[in-house]
């Protein structure tokens, strides 16, 4: 039995509640990135914070603005002392004091200007995180990122309401870790040594202990074999199907207690899941990003080896994950069958490390250049693969998706959410024109303001192609009483957010949100629009 | 953008939203700088729990025009608080590990937001008399357990809350929660006004059981890590220590289950036993991460701040978080329990005159939707009997033998308090429980002048 690899002790119990999420390898991830923050409000202060203290490799705090009275009510890391300083060497210090272990640095520059005057400065970065920016530097700054292939998160938080959005051309996952999945037994689909293994045990020994302890693996693998049998080797799939053979499966049963023939008559359902692969893992090898040459990422190398896998050996099913859940079984023959399962997906690992490498050298690259570790950790994955890819914002602003658009006017639950994000487009056009944000001064005319803005926003809804919508005049006057507010509750909320779509690109773990995330701190009714 | 007109507030963000009229707010507000400062000068919070939430509701309300606040909270900093209980330093000469939370926290934000006033309490939040939580107008949750939850509802939904004649609550007795929850990159923020909203315990059901094994599993059957370690941990230990008990902070105490554990796995041939999963296992350690945290919290905090104010509506009434897959957040509006235990009226039991103190507590014993075993009971501001300290039992000792109906001044109806050990779906927990205590065949006017403190 192995003992574990010592680490250094303190870094390891200090990050000890984050690791048993995304493990050493997302935390060396989170290590080596380096990110570059626009504007220290609270908003982009507090998304900082939490990556600061999970322990972000660099970060630099890009800000022009001087530490206001103001700033002492809405962000944490202003105090009385730093009024007159600069906001982005106030905040530099104190996300320093948060950990020492992250290099924080600052600029004192507009970034607004700085997109435009320097835009190879954004190019050092992993990861540009940036708040309160208005639609016309998103779409120079998204410009900026994609070409230098830097990722990019913006956020902004506006009153009561608030986004958070993801820009980046593609993004690949293959340890995507999902809540719930259907592990991967092949009950309907077993391999020659799963049918040996099974052929040996007996469901109608007479030992009642013996018989109380064979797995269900066992009984449904025989249940599925008898059935198909007598079905010309279909799987059960209507109705009365299933409760026939939920039925089969009761009548082995020799007493009541018997808590293995219970758990396979609960794990039926995996019996009449569908044999091979989904249709989301279909579509990727599919991609034509599949068709490899010598520039593809490892991912979609990967992925050729897995359509040329599926196809041959595979014989329709990607390479078997491998690990069985817990189940009342005698230990001897769990242990047998979790060793088939362990054996049958590290057969399938070779083979497709094979075709990876055969592949590697065909276009022209060294074929050791993708590590076993890697190898395997895709083969466990394959069912569970996502590709993510986000439009540009200017794609996005200039031609809007008509169907998401439909299914926002259909739907009440999603008339706050567009209305929210017409408007903040809106006050941004209203700034450009007014050289202020509707409501922004208490000395204004703020009915007049909500007409103005009411007039941009009909007209960009127009533009939008979105003619059938009615901007509900409630949401355009809070917009005009928030007057650019940048709360810092709200703030938090959004840049916590932010912060956690950025932990997910940089562990390339989980699942990065999709479209806008449109905050509503009125009634919590958020939701997100992939436009 | 700087406004040159007038002299900079520090409220120059949460001005807009207090001193502003708006179109979708609460059905008591009155925009104004009256609002803006009573909420500062005479508005007090309670936050409970000094860790993950804790810390960032107390900046989060700090920074929302309260000052002031108290925070209770009975454990220390520990290393492993640090990536997210940021408040707390291991760096240069600060070492504020092995500190009490709740009074690093305060200090610490008060150093920031000058003006705020936290008043730090290191202590259980059982050892605080009913009464500390009626100073509140509303207490913000930050807990990390079913148990403190139950307990913290019981108190201002079971307690705090009377009724009138007809069953509605009264008003000025409401004290809303808002109430906080996070593990990994799953959360939840709920709000719960006594007696209109469902309270935590009508909601029970939403808190899926605590994974037990079965015993023949440990014992005979073990086929995967986790089961290695519970054997070592729940069976073993008591073989091999007799009475000694198990103490999960204790490194020593744990590496004797980690290796005992590993000898079993080497037994019988199961891989997969480390320090850190029987550390995970051992304790029931929640993975944790900062953003999490910082979402439930703030969303907590606005809801606080619309609570008060009525700047805007609020949350009706429970709303999920998942940022594992995508990004999902949803409101659920639930719905009271009208027969719940601890928010609804209470039970009704009907006595006899002649019943003794001594004879109502054995019968919660048995009543079938109680089993309350172990019962002190309050009769408003007045504890009729008290199962500890010794020093009040014995003091109290006396009216075990006297009827309940003289002891609660002769009156027909009233509600009493009970607290103690109960039991349900096989659980033990400690239980505040209202009790409608109605007296047959006793005569004359109600005298309901004598009724429930607060």
């Amino acid at each position: 039995m192995e003992r574990e690899p010592t680490m250094s002790e303190p870094t390891k119990t200090k990050y000890d509640r984050q690791l048993r999420i995304w493990g050493e390898v997302g935390q060396a991830a989170l290590e080596n990135a380096s990110i570059c923050l626009l504007n220290c409000g609270p908003t982009g202060s507090e998304a900082l914070k939490n990556l600061v203290l999970g322990g972000i490799g660099s970060v630099t705090v890009v800000d022009g603005s001087k530490v206001e009275i103001g700033d002492l009510g809405n962000n944490f890391m202003v105090d009385k002392k730093s009024v007159g300083e600069s906001k982005a060497k106030t905040v530099c210090a104190f996300l320093q004091e948060l950990n020492d272990a992250v290099r924080a640095n600052f600029v004192q520059e507009n970034p607004d200007s700085l997109i435009l005057t320097d835009p190879s400065f954004f190019s050092q970065f992993t990861l540009v995180v940036a708040t309160q920016l208005v639609e016309d530097s998103m779409v120079k700054l998204d410009r900026i990122c994609r070409g230098a292939k830097v990722m990019l998160v913006f956020a902004r938080s506006y009153g009561l309401t608030g986004l958070v959005r993801i820009s980046v051309k593609e993004h690949t996952i293959i340890d995507s870790k999902p809540d719930h999945f259907l592990d991967d037994l092949r009950l309907n689909n077993p391999w020659p040594e799963l049918k040996r293994f099974v052929e040996t045990i007996d469901l109608k020994t007479p030992d009642p202990i013996a018989h109380k302890h064979i797995p269900y693996v066992v009984i449904l693998v025989k249940m599925a074999d008898e059935w198909a049998k007598t079905h010309s080797s279909n799987l059960p799939s209507t109705r009365e199907e299933k409760r026939e053979f939920k039925d089969l499966v009761k009548s082995k049963m020799v007493s009541m207690d018997e808590d293995n023939y219970k758990e396979a008559v609960e794990a039926t359902f995996k019996v009449f899941a569908p044999r091979g692969i989904s249709k989301e893992i279909q579509e990727i090898i599919d991609d034509r990003y599949a068709e490899v040459g010598s520039n593809s990422s490892a991912f979609w190398v990967m992925v050729a080896a897995l359509k040329e896998f599926i196809s041959n050996e595979g014989d329709g099913e990607a390479p078997l994950e491998g690990s069985m859940p817990d189940m009342t079984s005698s230990t001897e023959h769990y242990i047998n069958l979790q060793k088939i399962y362990h054996t049958k997906a590290e057969d399938d690992c070779l083979s497709m490390e094979q075709r990876v490498k055969d592949i590697l050298a065909k276009v022209g690259r060294d074929p050791s250049s993708i590590s076993k570790q890697t190898i395997k950790s895709f083969c466990k994955n394959a069912r569970k693969l996502k590709v993510c890819r986000y439009r540009t914002i200017e794609d996005e602003f200039s031609n809007p998706s008509a169907a998401e658009l439909q299914k926002c006017l259909a739907s009440e639950d999603y008339s706050s959410a567009i209305g929210f994000y017409i408007l903040l487009r809106a006050v941004d056009r209203f700034a450009a024109t007014y050289k202020n944000f509707p409501g922004q001064f208490d000395g204004g005319d703020r009915e007049e303001d909500a007409s103005r803005l009411r007039a941009i926003a009909v007209s960009l809804i127009n533009e939008m192609g979105c003619d059938g919508y009615e901007l509900p005049e409630e949401l355009c006057n809070e917009m005009c009483r928030f007057g650019a507010a940048e709360l810092h509750v709200v703030a938090a909320f959004v840049g916590g957010i932010a912060s956690q779509e950025v932990i997910k690109l940089i562990t390339k773990q989980f699942v990065p949100m999709l479209g806008t995330f449109v905050f509503n701190g009125i009634d919590h009714n958020s939701q997100s629009l992939t436009l | 953008m700087a406004d040159l007109e007038a002299p900079q507030s520090k409220t120059r963000d949460l001005d807009k939203l207090l001193l502003r009229a708006g179109n979708l707010v609460g059905p008591d507000f009155y925009p104004g700088a009256e609002l803006r400062d009573d909420i500062r000068d005479y508005v007090r919070i309670l936050v409970v729990g000094a860790g993950g939430l804790g810390c960032e509701l107390l900046k989060d309300l700090a920074l929302s025009g309260f000052r002031n606040l108290d925070v209770i909270d009975m454990d220390r900093i520990e290393v492993t608080n640090l990536n997210r209980q940021f408040l707390f330093r291991q760096i240069l000469l600060l070492e504020d590990v092995g500190k009490p939370k709740a009074e690093v926290a305060a200090k610490r934000v008060m150093e920031r937001v000058s003006g705020v006033e936290i008043v730090p309490h290191f202590s259980r939040i059982e050892d605080k008399e009913l009464d500390f939580y009626n100073d509140f107008n509303i207490i913000a949750l930050g807990l990390d357990s079913i148990e403190a939850r139950r307990y913290i509802n019981g108190v201002a939904c079971g307690f705090l809350v009377e009724y009138d004649e007809d069953d509605t609550p009264r008003r000025e007795t409401i004290k809303p929660m808002v109430d906080g929850g996070t593990e990994g990159f799953k959360g939840h923020a709920r709000v719960i006004v006594p007696g209109v909203t469902p309270c935590f315990e009508c909601t029970i059901w939403l808190f899926p059981p605590q994974v037990k094994f079965p015993l023949c599993t440990l014992a005979e059957t073990p086929r995967n890590a986790a089961h290695c370690i519970e054997y070592a941990h729940l069976i073993k230990w008591h073989e091999v220590h007799g009475g000694k008990s198990f103490d999960p902070d204790e490194p020593e105490h744990m590496k004797w289950v980690y290796d005992e554990a590993i000898k079993r796995a080497e037994l019988f041939g199961i891989p997969g036993v480390t320090y850190s999963l029987t550390q995970g296992v051992v304790k029931n350690i929640i993975p944790a991460i900062a953003s999490t945290n910082a979402i439930i919290s703030a969303a907590c905090a606005l809801e606080t701040l619309k609570i008060v104010s009525g700047c805007s509506k609020t949350l009706a009434n429970y709303l999920t978080y998942n940022g594992g897959e995508g990004l999902h957040t949803k409101v659920t509006e639930f719905v009271r329990d009208q027969d719940c235990l601890v928010c609804g009226p209470g039970i009704l039991i009907e006595l006899d005159t002649s019943i003794t103190l001594q004879k109502f507590i054995d019968m919660l014993e048995e009543h079938p939707k109680l089993l309350l075993s172990k019962a002190s009971v309050k009769h408003g501001k007045d504890s009729l009997y008290m199962q500890a300290p010794p020093v009040l039992e014995e003091m109290h000792r006396p009216n075990l033998s006297k009827p309940l109906y003289d002891l609660m001044g002769r009156v027909q109806k009233d509600t009493v308090h009970v607290f103690g050990t109960g039991l349900k779906n096989e659980e033990k927990h400690s239980s505040l429980t209202k009790l409608r205590v109605v007296f047959k065949g006793a005569d004359g006017v109600t005298d309901m002048d004598t009724a429930i403190g607060a």
